[in-house]
C-alpha cells in the first residue's frame, strides 16, 4: 500500500478508502469514503449524517468550481495525477486554496514521486499519497529541496 | 546587469544539490529511465547521438566577461573545448558526461547562471531583443520586465509540467527584433499617451511542423499587470491545453481550437481573479532593476584624454564597419557584432579561446558586457568608436571578424543530424557547401542583407520559418533531403515561409540557392533588398527559377 504523508507532515496510515465507481461504494465498508465528483455530487446528500465523514477526489479535467458552496464542509479534496507529467492537478490546486479558500487538507493521489512534491507544496497540497515504490522518508525530506519559496510581485 | 541576490544564489545551489542527488539515484538504478527524463530535461540534460548535451541559460541573451570565461572554462574541461550558441541565445555544450552534469552546474552557480528549464514541457529561458537599453529606437527597455519574468517562471510551481514546452520573448524597440510572433507570448513594450509602460501581447506563435504567427490579444497591458496576465494565460493552458498529442500540445493549437476571441475571453475571466493580486509589479520593483540594468557611464569624445584619431584606410576594416557596427544611441558609440560564422566553422560555434577572446574584448571594451543574439553572434553593446579598429584587429585575429553579419554566409544552423537526436538530416555540412558557395565578399556584399536560416528538422531550432530562405531537412525513405521555402520574415511585417517546391538532395542546395540569389539579382530594382524582391515579384520567378519554367504546369 501506498505511504500516506499527513497534513502534519508525518508518515501516517490512511484511514481513508478511495472509491474509483458505484460498485465500489456499494460495498464499501469505510468510514471515511472518499468519492469521485460524480458520486459525490450524487450521493452526499444521502450518506451524509451517518457516521461517516466524507471527502471527494478530483480527476484533472475536473471542475472544481461545483465544490465551491460546500467546500468547508468537506474534510479532505483530492486530486489525482494519473501520470506525473500531467500537471494540470497543480493549477487545480491553486484554484482549490486561492479561489475557493478551501482550508481543510488538500491532498496528492496517484503518481506522486518524491520530486514533485516541494512542487505540490508549493501550489497548496498539504498531504501526499505516494506512489508504492517511493519512500516515504525521502518525499518528507524533499518537501525542503529548496530553501526558497515563491514570491509574489516578482520581488525577491 | 542584473546580479543574484542571496534568494537567487541559495535557489540555484539549492538546485544544484537536488540535482545532483537525482543523477545519484538515476546512475545507482533507484530512478528509473522515464522518472529521469523530466527531470534531466529540465536541467537542460538531453541524450543526444554521441553523447548527452548540457544546454545552459543565458537569460535574455545577456552575459557578463566573468560569465563567458566560465563558458570557456566548462568547453575546455568538460567538452571538446567548444561551444554552441542557439537561436535562443542559449549555450549547448555537445560532448559532456551525465556524471559530470551536477559538476557543471555547480561551477556555472559559482557565475550566477544554471540550466534551469532550458527543455522540458515548462516555461523555457526568456529572450529578449539583443539590442535592448542601447537601440536608439527604443520605447522602453525591457530587460526589467524580462527578469522579473524569468524569476516569476523559474521553479514556478504551478507551470512545471505543461502540455508542451512554453516559449516566451520581449521586444522593446520601434521595431521588433526578437521574432516576438513566432513564440507562444510574444511581449512589445508600448507606452500609453501619458507615458505608463506596457506591453501589446501577442500569443499563439510558433514553428514547429504547423507554423503559426502570433496573434495580438491585448493592444496594451500596463507593466504592472505583467505577471498577472502571464499567469492568466499559463493558466488556461495548463488546464485546457492538449496531452494526448504531442503535435497539438503547444498554445498555438488551443487558441486555434478555442478562436482567438473564445481564447482572449478565457484569460480575461482568469486576469478578473488576479488583476491587481498578489503578483501585481510594485513601481519600486522596477525602478530598482532599471536601475541595474542601467548603462555604463558614457565618456564624451576625447575619452582617456586621447585625441581621437580617424581610423586608419583598411579595405577590410571599412567592409567590417559597414556589416558588423549597429548604430548606438549614444553618437560616440557603437553595437559591434562579434561573428560567429566563419566560413567552415558550425554557425553559432565558439571555441574556448574565442569565448576568452570575446570576455577579453568586451571587457576592455565593452563596460564588461556582452549579448548573445538570436542569429547565434556575440554582440558587444558599449563600444566607443574611437576604439573599433583596435577592437577589429584582435577580433580578427580570432576569426570573431567576419564582415557578414545580415549577409548570406551569416546563416543561422541548428547542430542538426551530426549531434542531435531529434534530427532528420544533417545541417552543417549543407551550411558549410553554402557558405562556401558565397565566400567571395563582393558577391555577398552585392546580394545584400539576406537571411538564410537552416533546420534539420521540424522542430525548427534553425528558425528556417521565418528566413527569407529558409531549409528544413527532411527524412525520405532513410536518405536526407532538404526542402526550400521562401519568404519568410521576422519584424514588424512576420511571415512565415512557402515552400517553393519538392526538396533536394543536399549536393544540389548550393546550386538552388545560387539560382534562387539569380532570380534576385536579375529581377531586382536598384537598392531593393531580396526579401523586399520577392515580395513584389511573388514565388513563381523563384519556382521557374529553380525547377525550370514548365515545372508544376499542366499541359
Amino acid at each position: 500500500m501506498a505511504a500516506l504523508i499527513n497534513r502534519h507532515g508525518l508518515v501516517a496510515a490512511d484511514p481513508w478508502q478511495r472509491i474509483a465507481d458505484a460498485a465500489e461504494l456499494a460495498v464499501a465498508p469505510g468510514r471515511h469514503l472518499l468519492l469521485p465528483l460524480p458520486l459525490w455530487t450524487a450521493h452526499r446528500q444521502a450518506l451524509a449524517g451517518r457516521d461517516r465523514a466524507l471527502g471527494v477526489w478530483l480527476r484533472p479535467d475536473d471542475e472544481p468550481a461545483v465544490l465551491r458552496t460546500a467546500i468547508a464542509t468537506l474534510a479532505l479534496i483530492a486530486v489525482d495525477f494519473p501520470c506525473f507529467t500531467d500537471g494540470r492537478g497543480y493549477s487545480l490546486g491553486k484554484l482549490i486554496r486561492e479561489r475557493y479558500g478551501y482550508a481543510g487538507d488538500l491532498r496528492a493521489i496517484g503518481d506522486i514521486l518524491r520530486d514533485q512534491v516541494y512542487f505540490l507544496s508549493k501550489c497548496g497540497f498539504s498531504s501526499f499519497a505516494l506512489r508504492a515504490d517511493q519512500s516515504p522518508d525521502e518525499a518528507l525530506a524533499a518537501l525542503h529541496d529548496y530553501r526558497w519559496s515563491p514570491r509574489p510581485g516578482g520581488s525577491r | 546587469m542584473y546580479l543574484y541576490n542571496d534568494v537567487d544564489q541559495q535557489l540555484v545551489h539549492d538546485r544544484v544539490a537536488c540535482f545532483r542527488g537525482q543523477m545519484e539515484r538515476f546512475l545507482g538504478g533507484r530512478l528509473s529511465e522515464d522518472d529521469f527524463r523530466p527531470l534531466r530535461l529540465q536541467n537542460g540534460l538531453y541524450v543526444q547521438r554521441h553523447s548527452p548535451m548540457l544546454r545552459v541559460a543565458i537569460p535574455y541573451g545577456l552575459l557578463s566577461s566573468r560569465q563567458l570565461r566560465m563558458l570557456a572554462h566548462i568547453a575546455r574541461t568538460y567538452d571538446r573545448g567548444y561551444g554552441h550558441f542557439t537561436t535562443r541565445c542559449n549555450v549547448q555544450f555537445n560532448w559532456v558526461r551525465l556524471n559530470q552534469a551536477p559538476d557543471i552546474l555547480a561551477e556555472l552557480a559559482s557565475v550566477q547562471m544554471h540550466a534551469i528549464q532550458t527543455s522540458g514541457n515548462c516555461i523555457r529561458n526568456i529572450t529578449c531583443d539583443a539590442l535592448a537599453g542601447v537601440a536608439a529606437d527604443e520605447i522602453f527597455d525591457p530587460r526589467p520586465y524580462c527578469e522579473i519574468a524569468r524569476q516569476w517562471s523559474t521553479l514556478a510551481p504551478e507551470f512545471m509540467f505543461l502540455p508542451r514546452k512554453f516559449k516566451i520573448a520581449f521586444a522593446g524597440g520601434a521595431e521588433d527584433r526578437a521574432a516576438i510572433r513566432f513564440y507562444d507570448i510574444g511581449l512589445w513594450a508600448r507606452r500609453t499617451a501619458d507615458g505608463t509602460p506596457g506591453f501589446e501581447v501577442f500569443v499563439g506563435g510558433g514553428m514547429g511542423r504547423t507554423p503559426m504567427l502570433g496573434h495580438s490579444v491585448k493592444t496594451f497591458l500596463p507593466g504592472t499587470e505583467l505577471l498577472n496576465y502571464l499567469t492568466a494565460i499559463l493558466h488556461v493552458y495548463n488546464r485546457h491545453g492538449r496531452r494526448d498529442n504531442k503535435y497539438k500540445a503547444r498554445l498555438k493549437i488551443l487558441v486555434k481550437d478555442l478562436t482567438l476571441a473564445g481564447f482572449a475571453a478565457e484569460v480575461e475571466a482568469e486576469w478578473r481573479h488576479l488583476r491587481g493580486g498578489l503578483d501585481t509589479i510594485p513601481a519600486e520593483t522596477v525602478a530598482a532593476l532599471q536601475a541595474l540594468f542601467a548603462n555604463p557611464a558614457y565618456a564624451t569624445s576625447g575619452r582617456d584624454g586621447v585625441a581621437d584619431a580617424p581610423p586608419p584606410a583598411n579595405r577590410e576594416f571599412s567592409r567590417w564597419q559597414t556589416r558588423n557596427v549597429t548604430r548606438h544611441r549614444h553618437p560616440d558609440y557603437a553595437i559591434v557584432t562579434l561573428s560567429l560564422k566563419k566560413t567552415g566553422s558550425p554557425p553559432g560555434d565558439a571555441t574556448a579561446q574565442q569565448m576568452e577572446t570575446a570576455a577579453d574584448l568586451a571587457e576592455r571594451f565593452s563596460a564588461g558586457e556582452l549579448r548573445v543574439t538570436h542569429e547565434q553572434n556575440l554582440l558587444l553593446p558599449h563600444v566607443a568608436r574611437k576604439y573599433l579598429f583596435e577592437l577589429w584587429a584582435i577580433a580578427v585575429s580570432q576569426g570573431l571578424a567576419t564582415p557578414n553579419s545580415g549577409l548570406l554566409t551569416d546563416l543561422v544552423c541548428c547542430p542538426g543530424g551530426d549531434f542531435c537526436a531529434l534530427a532528420n538530416a544533417r545541417s552543417i555540412p549543407v551550411a558549410t557547401a553554402i557558405q562556401q558557395r558565397f565566400d567571395d565578399l563582393a558577391t555577398l556584399f552585392d546580394l545584400g542583407p539576406l537571411e538564410l536560416k537552416l533546420s534539420g528538422c521540424v522542430n525548427s531550432c534553425g528558425h528556417h520559418h521565418l528566413g527569407h530562405i529558409g531549409i528544413l531537412g527532411v527524412d525520405k525513405n532513410d536518405a536526407e533531403w532538404y526542402q526550400v521555402t521562401l519568404g519568410g520574415r521576422e519584424g514588424n511585417d512576420s511571415r512565415i515561409g512557402r515552400v517553393i517546391g519538392p526538396a533536394f538532395a543536399a549536393r544540389d542546395i548550393p546550386a538552388v540557392i545560387e539560382k534562387i540569389v539569380g532570380v534576385y539579382l536579375a529581377r531586382r530594382h536598384p537598392g531593393e533588398i531580396f526579401i523586399d524582391t520577392f515580395v513584389r515579384i511573388g514565388i513563381e520567378p523563384f519556382k521557374s527559377g529553380v525547377y525550370g519554367a514548365g515545372h508544376g504546369r499542366i499541359d
